[in-house]
């Protein structure tokens, strides 16, 4: 998702924004964060994705407090049951409450998604600063590292490390997050690059701050744009991946529940067009992962803003 | 040029030694060491013993991971003890299936693809575009599992025109012979693919618009559709040849899903049977396999692209 461009209809937006915000004589100059935000807020398909996040971690951390359902003990007796009274989403094939149960199978999704890219995020980032900072042979290696693991199909070698160690919550945040890394940490390394040569760079070099300084202090907050958008797409990544994993039963290990193992236990009712176990939970990755694509392609035109004005 | 193939060849062999490494890695990661791994709980200790012999997992890492390579270099990529086969005869007759799956529906994501992204770029920011773009963003972000089953129930129960099921025979051409049962599994990788390669034709399109070479056409009075056909799409197209060399692993993964959904005979299918019962070698093997393939595609895309682009100097 990376590769889309910007659109042309959104950077008729943002230089809008830019116009709006650098028109008044005499105003004080605003920050590149304020600028940055100002974009980031004109961009109505943003808030649409912002929006949409916060309604489903409402939905799924919020919502069990307030809709009361019976997730642990099975209920055959009401098994199979369409939406109606009783139940808004209707019921599973054990009688669990669907709506209940997107909410607390959301919770999976969306932990395990945003904790795989955060981690996935500091990790590349930490390796990719650190390769491109020190260039040279230490580079070499460090990249070839990454082409490596880039070369082997992302699922399969999900699959493989989910085959070898048994899955839990916290090993699949780790798995994910290992097979993901390597593309925040190519991006790094090439804004890193170009980072080094800046002056402020050389000056702290000058002024005897160490390696680890210069990383930390001076080429990772200035690479923060690149990062933070890359972060988000990250979640929409993992997100999908995590229900690709178990949906073909190597996620989320039962009794917990996912939007994937939800949608893998109504595939088995398709024939009987049960909708309510397949669509609720599906829309809700579709939902999600749409949002979070929004949010950021919004960001990256706002940084992008901050980027231009400089 | 030629320094530039050679060095990108031997690149790609690095990857390739390094991503049998990683295997070789992996191998040793199994739980309870690949003897017990692979041979299983009720595996005897003189069992074991043999086994470890017999692989020469007693001998010193280095030696191992020589003799080991070795062998892939002659096709041994390990032995299934669950299906009781060579790993290699396995991915022999598994492969061409998902490669002819993946090839079809290249070709059929591209012939949709194409037309949609050339006629956004000409119509931008028009309510067809808009419409367009938004139906790539969802099929963007939806899971391949997903669709394969909103189709299945469209497509198979609600109107009974397609099996869903793909064909079962265990012969490639008695697979391409039953076309209907095709469509959903080839259908749905295509949906997916549609997308971004639409969203990439797109911008490529529009860049080129910009070009000087479209305006001195334009004033000689070339036709809208010849500037299009004739000069924007020899060099718009040039990046969709990358574009397919990145998306091959995204393609296998795709291939795996759906071929897990609709039982098809593929190897992304094995894979995904032979990972829920943990088969070890075979695993390590169609891993392997897929990476080399991945990183073959990536170097043949790379070179038809500079063979492509004579724009393009390489050193």
């Amino acid at each position: 998702m990376t590769m889309n461009p910007p659109l042309p209809e959104r950077a008729a937006q943002v230089s809008d924004a830019i116009a709006a915000s650098s028109t008044e004589p005499g105003a004080p100059p605003k920050s590149m964060w304020r600028l940055g935000l100002q974009v980031f807020l004109a961009n109505r398909l943003a808030i649409v994705g912002l929006v949409v996040v916060v309604l489903f971690l409402l939905f799924c951390f919020v919502g069990p407090f307030v809709h009361h359902t019976e997730q642990l003990r099975t209920d055959l007796a009401q098994a199979n049951q369409p939406p109606g009274a009783a139940h808004i989403l209707g019921t599973d094939d054990v009688g669990y409450d669907e709506f209940g149960r997107l909410m607390v199978g959301g919770q999976s999704s969306l932990e395990i998604g945003i904790a795989a890219a955060v981690m996935a995020t500091l990790v590349g980032t930490l390796w990719g600063a650190i390769a491109g900072y020190l260039g040279g042979f230490v580079d070499a290696v460090m990249m070839r590292v990454v082409d490596t693991l880039l070369a082997i199909p992302g699922l399969f070698l999900l699959l493989l490390l989910v085959a070898i160690f048994t899955p839990s919550t916290g090993l699949l945040i780790v798995v994910i997050a290992f097979g993901a890394w390597l593309t925040p940490a190519r991006l790094v390394r090439g804004e890193t690059l170009s980072l080094r040569t800046r002056e402020y760079v050389q000056a702290a070099k000058m002024m005897g701050g160490g390696n680890r300084r210069a990383i930390l202090k001076h080429i990772t907050p200035n690479a923060i744009g690149t990062i933070v958008v890359n972060a988000t797409f990250q979640v929409a990544d993992a997100i999908l991946i995590v229900a690709a994993l178990s949906f073909l039963g190597l996620g989320v290990p039962p009794p917990h529940a996912d939007w994937g193992n939800m949608l893998s236990d109504g595939t088995a009712f398709t024939q009987n067009g049960y909708w309510w176990m397949i669509l609720p939970p599906g829309l809700a990755i579709v939902l999600v992962v749409v949002a979070f694509n929004f949010l950021g392609d919004a960001l990256r035109d706002a940084f992008e803003v901050r980027l231009r004005r400089r | 040029m030629i320094t530039y193939l050679v060095r990108r060849v031997l690149q790609s062999v690095l990857v390739v030694v390094l991503v049998s490494l990683v295997t070789f890695t992996l191998l040793h990661l199994l739980p309870g060491g690949p003897a017990r791994a692979i041979l299983g709980p009720r595996a005897t200790q003189s069992q074991l013993q043999q086994f470890v012999v017999q692989n020469n997992y007693d001998k010193p890492l280095f030696v191992q991971f020589g003799l080991w390579f070795n062998g892939l270099l002659h096709g041994n990529l390990g032995y299934s003890y669950k299906l009781n086969e060579n790993v290699s005869s396995l991915i022999v007759d598994r492969l061409p299936k998902t490669l002819v799956l993946m090839a079809l529906s290249i070709v059929v994501a591209l012939i949709i693809a194409i037309p949609l992204g050339v006629y956004q770029a000409r119509k931008r920011n028009t309510v067809g575009d808009y419409l367009l773009t938004g139906f790539s963003f969802v099929f963007y972000a939806m899971p391949s599992f997903l669709l394969a089953l909103l189709l299945i129930i469209l497509f198979s129960f609600d109107l009974p025109w397609f099996s869903p099921e793909a064909p079962q025979s265990d012969s490639l051409t008695a697979i391409l012979a039953d076309g209907k049962a095709l469509v959903l599994p080839v259908a749905t990788l295509a949906l997916i693919t549609i997308a971004a390669f639409s969203r990439y034709t797109r911008s490529s399109v529009m860049e080129n618009l910009t070009q000087d070479y479209v305006r001195t056409a334009a004033a000689n009075g070339a036709a809208d559709g010849r500037i299009i056909v004739v000069h924007v799409m020899r060099n718009a197209m040039i990046p969709v040849v990358t574009l397919l060399g990145l998306s091959l692993p995204a393609l296998f993964a795709g291939a795996l899903i759906v071929e897990s959904v609709f039982n098809y005979p593929g190897m992304g299918f094995l894979f995904w049977q032979e990972a829920v019962v943990r088969d070890y070698p075979v695993l390590l093997g169609v891993t392997l396999v897929v990476a080399v393939a991945t990183v073959v595609g990536s170097l043949l895309a790379d070179i038809a692209y500079a063979a492509l682009d004579p724009r393009v100097k390489y050193t």
